[in-house]
């Protein structure tokens, strides 16, 4: 007997297919682990489970305990049994741990809120997933594992049949996440079922009964936890062929640009908690050096504290082009020859209010000035030059960027960065978002500039990418390089299951 | 260069009509253009219902009026593109205002020395708000409401909350002289070959880059427009008494922070740091430094607004700016500066204060009792802000 069955679900998004009649099904009192690539499609078939994208945004059905739902809203959602855990926790700081837990479903006797009542009620919900907390601490003095367990006690107190948990030890530390193990293990055996997304496989070996597999939107299958392994559920998640979507060149590289020795950061705010962990790697002249892993694996804030971005406390050697330098600001960095294409390139690349030629010349506005002053006509010849060399379509140099492609978008920060003319550009998610055409464009622009002797840093979460464009590939996992592929060597899966923390 | 060519070749018809309506009007934002519009149709109706609002004699006092507004609106606008607000100028007017008076007055300074100690004042108190803004992270709102209590206490400490007359002559001129007329009329003649010289030499530089060039015919056109505009302004100032000192301030402050903010490379960086300030720091700017300099200058113009008041009214007094900040900030939004930060312009903030000191002179001629006045300027903030929130999202969809 399924509890949930989700049944042909198709959902689009403009230009994309995000689901394509998946089926989903889940057994009475399981654990059910949902595995994927980034993008695969999880997270868009758990908003859908939870009301987020309301019916008839969507194709397909949805059985609840052998009943037909439609869910319009969140509530609904609720209403049925379905709680969901997303991986930025919901919880307001300021308030206490019971007035979270019944937010919005305060007990009331004529509209005053019986604050015994729901301090009492709170005290036993915390004590079932093992908090020892009273309900009247504030959920800021709490840790980010005893936050989840808070969340849990939020979604069972709804009377939730189905929990969903998304990515839920993301930000975990090992003793957090083995109590969040046991009480997951704890609920089971009272009955709750429990989706659990995640791609760490160690996790997902310990608690699941049944795995489902996504990719591409689709569902690739459904496995019994007895009658498989890491290996074959990593195949699973990957599984897809190389085609020629990547411009292969041969690279020679050159000398090394950047060596970065012994390279340690904490968090900016939680001072002891230490990010990266002994960063050790060298970056030659004329090659594209590839950083994967998973998302919280470490990757963006190796680069940004690289850069000077990150804020956190940094230790260790950074040598460029043999001299030792001490990057503490981003202009010190800029100035030494880095530049950074962020990952977020709406949040942090452009200033979207801002034309095309303002945009370009941001970072170096005192290439086209003097004094002080700028001259907008050496401001036009840079902005023109690198929209032709790097074919991005606008109207105009005076059209403001938000009005532009993705793709377009990206060219522009890229030719921001390029008139830095740096020596070493590191591109976090270089293509996230654009089109296949505009992909193959900035693919193609990597490797001319590789042959123009700057070494490349690619960081992405798309594995073919990856694989298709470096030379070398590095796989980060908890903040630390746990291997080292040449392209040659790589495969999909190794570095899955490096990333991924199998053996 | 070839490619703008290109791109020119390329548009289609309507396209190439639009594009010679802005190269005419330029690239001012709607807001300022409806507030254009919003200006001409205030005066008509005020010139209308009572004909003395046209005179020489009153436009001669509306300009002088605006005066202290203005001034502060030019440093608000920097403030607020950069995403912070100054609650504070309205006390700084007062507290350095009331430096003046007592440098000059009880410590009988002269008038050099008068100025430039208010001045360094006006700078030093916009250094201490913009230090704990940019370094100290505390909110803007915070930090100049703080401070607007604080220098309105200290004003009221200082000078023992009397009226201090000032009778400096020289200091008294700053706020109440007119230039003669023939001075007047070389000033004029001056603006209109510098409109000349500087239209020109615009299109001899692009000229030079290959560039491609707007008509001659439509230069000239523009060109010629504004002329006739500073002609008519010299005329009208001259049929009174000749262009008034304060209002020359306001020009010349307007075109010193017209250049900063469209020009520099300084101005550039706040227009980024207002419009996404994650993609400024990214890209290397020194946001704290010049968070900090944005609010050094709005001091300082305060206390340039301070000279002109405490000049005009030959005296300091604990009230003197009170509310200025609001009349400032008002007249900055109604001329197209989004509270949002990243966008807004100093000619449109200029606009905004000549619309709200048209509303004050103009119901004040016709007699009307002043919570008409505030009734009516109040309105006027949150119709233009709608219109312009309207008009944005159309332009959304």
């Amino acid at each position: 007997m399924y509890v949930l069955e989700m049944a042909e679900i198709s959902k689009e998004f403009p230009g994309v297919k995000a689901l394509d009649h998946v089926n989903f099904k889940v057994k009475q009192g399981e654990i059910h682990a949902l595995c994927g690539e980034n993008g695969a499609g999880k997270s868009t078939l758990m908003k859908v489970l939870s009301g987020l994208y309301p019916a008839g945004s969507y194709g397909g059905e949805i059985i609840i305990s052998g009943e037909k739902k439609e869910f319009h809203k969140i509530t609904d959602a609720e209403k049925a049994g379905i709680a969901i855990i997303h991986q930025e926790l919901a919880l307001v700081k300021e308030m206490t741990i019971g007035e979270n837990i019944f937010l919005g479903a305060e007990p009331t006797r004529r509209g005053a809120i019986q604050w015994d009542e729901l301090y009492h009620q709170a005290s036993l919900w915390l004590k079932r997933v093992g908090l020892h907390h009273s309900p009247d601490t504030k959920i800021g003095n709490l840790g980010i594992g005893q936050q989840q367990l808070v969340e849990i006690a939020k979604a069972l107190s709804k009377h939730t049949k189905i929990l969903i948990l998304d990515e839920p030890t993301a930000a975990l530390t090992e003793s957090e996440v083995s109590i969040l193990m046991g009480i997951l293990n704890q609920l089971r055996s009272e009955g709750v079922t429990c989706v659990y997304i995640s791609h760490k496989m160690p996790e997902v070996f310990a608690l699941a009964d049944s795995i489902t597999v996504l990719r591409d939107g689709r569902t690739v299958a459904t496995l019994d936890r007895n009658e498989t392994d890491d290996d074959k559920v990593v195949s699973l998640m990957v599984g897809r062929e190389l085609t020629e979507r990547y411009p292969r060149v041969e690279h020679t590289p050159g000398d090394v640009v950047l060596e970065v020795r012994n390279y340690n950061v904490w968090h900016p705010e939680k001072k002891h908690h230490r990010v990266l962990r002994d960063i050790e790697f060298t970056l030659r002249k004329g090659e594209i050096l590839g950083i994967a892993g998973l998302m919280g694996a470490g990757r963006t804030e190796l680069v940004s504290s690289l850069f000077g971005a990150y804020g956190g406390r940094a230790e260790g050697t950074v040598h460029i082009e043999g001299k030792t330098v001490r990057i503490r600001a981003i202009a010190e960095a800029i100035k030494a020859g880095i530049a950074l294409v962020s990952e977020d390139r709406k949040r942090q690349g452009l200033v979207m209010g801002m034309d095309v030629k303002r945009n370009t010349t941001l970072a170096t506005l005192h290439k086209v000035s003097r004094l002080g002053v700028v001259n907008e006509n050496e401001e036009i010849r840079w902005a023109s030059r690198y929209v032709q060399e790097l074919k991005t379509k606008t109207a105009s140099l005076e059209t403001p960027v938000g009005t532009l492609s993705g793709g377009n978008q990206q060219k522009v920060v890229i030719g921001k960065w390029l008139m830095s003319s740096p020596k070493i550009l590191i591109m976090d998610e270089p293509t996230r978002g654009i089109d296949v055409g505009a992909k193959y464009e900035i693919y193609n622009l990597m490797n001319q500039l590789v042959e123009q002797g700057v070494a490349i840093i690619m960081i992405s979460s798309e594995l073919p990418e990856v694989l298709g464009m470096s030379d070398r590939i590095l796989v980060m996992s908890e903040g630390q390089f746990v291997r080292e592929y040449d392209w040659r060597e790589a495969t999909q899966e190794k570095i899955m299951l490096a990333a991924t923390g199998g053996k | 260069m070839q490619l703008q060519k290109e791109l020119q070749e390329h548009g289609a018809a309507p396209a190439a009509a639009q594009s010679r309506f802005s190269v005419l009007f330029g690239k001012m934002d709607v807001r300022a253009y409806t507030m254009v519009g919003a200006l001409i149709l205030i005066w008509v109706l005020f010139g209308i219902l009572n004909p003395t609002f046209l005179t020489s004699r009153n436009l001669s006092n509306l300009f002088t009026q605006m005066s202290v507004t203005s001034i502060l609106a030019i440093g608000m606008v920097l403030v607020i593109v950069a995403g912070h607000i100054d609650l504070s100028v309205g006390s700084i007017v007062g507290l350095t205002g009331g430096m003046a008076a007592i440098l000059s007055n009880w410590l009988e300074l002269p008038a050099i020395v008068v100025i430039l100690g208010t001045l360094a004042a006006g700078a030093v108190l916009g250094l201490l708000q913009g230090w704990l803004v940019a370094y100290k992270m505390i909110p803007a709102f915070i930090v100049t409401l703080g401070g607007m209590m604080v220098f309105r206490g200290v004003l009221m400490g200082v000078t023992e909350s009397m009226t201090i007359p000032v009778s400096d002559p020289v200091l008294a001129l700053l706020g109440n002289a007119y230039f003669a007329r023939g001075f007047g009329i070389i000033l004029g003649i001056v603006a209109v070959g510098f409109l000349f010289w500087s239209t020109f030499n615009k299109r001899r530089s692009r000229k030079k880059y290959d560039f491609a060039i707007a008509p001659l015919s439509i230069d000239i056109f523009k060109v010629a427009g504004l002329s006739l505009l500073v002609a008519v302004f010299v005329a009208v100032m001259n049929n009174y008494k000749g262009i008034p000192f304060p209002i020359i301030f306001v020009i010349v402050l307007a075109a010193i922070f017209y250049f900063i903010s469209t020009k520099t490379t300084f101005g550039r960086h706040i227009y980024a740091i207002g419009g996404n300030i994650e993609a400024a720091r990214l890209s290397g700017i020194n946001i704290k430094r010049k968070t900090m300099l944005i609010f050094v200058l709005s001091g300082l113009l305060g206390s340039i607004a301070a000279i002109v008041l405490t000049s005009r009214l030959a005296s300091a007094t604990i009230t003197a700016g009170n509310m200025a900040e609001m009349d400032a900030i008002a007249a900055c939004v109604i001329g197209g500066t989004s509270l949002m930060g990243g966008a807004g312009t100093v000619i449109g903030a200029i606009i905004g204060a000549l619309v709200m000191t048209s509303l004050d002179n103009g119901m004040s001629l016709m007699g009307l009792e002043s919570f008409w006045q505030y009734v009516v300027k109040g309105s006027i903030l949150v119709i233009a802000v709608w219109l312009d929130i309207s008009n944005r999202s159309k332009g959304v969809k």
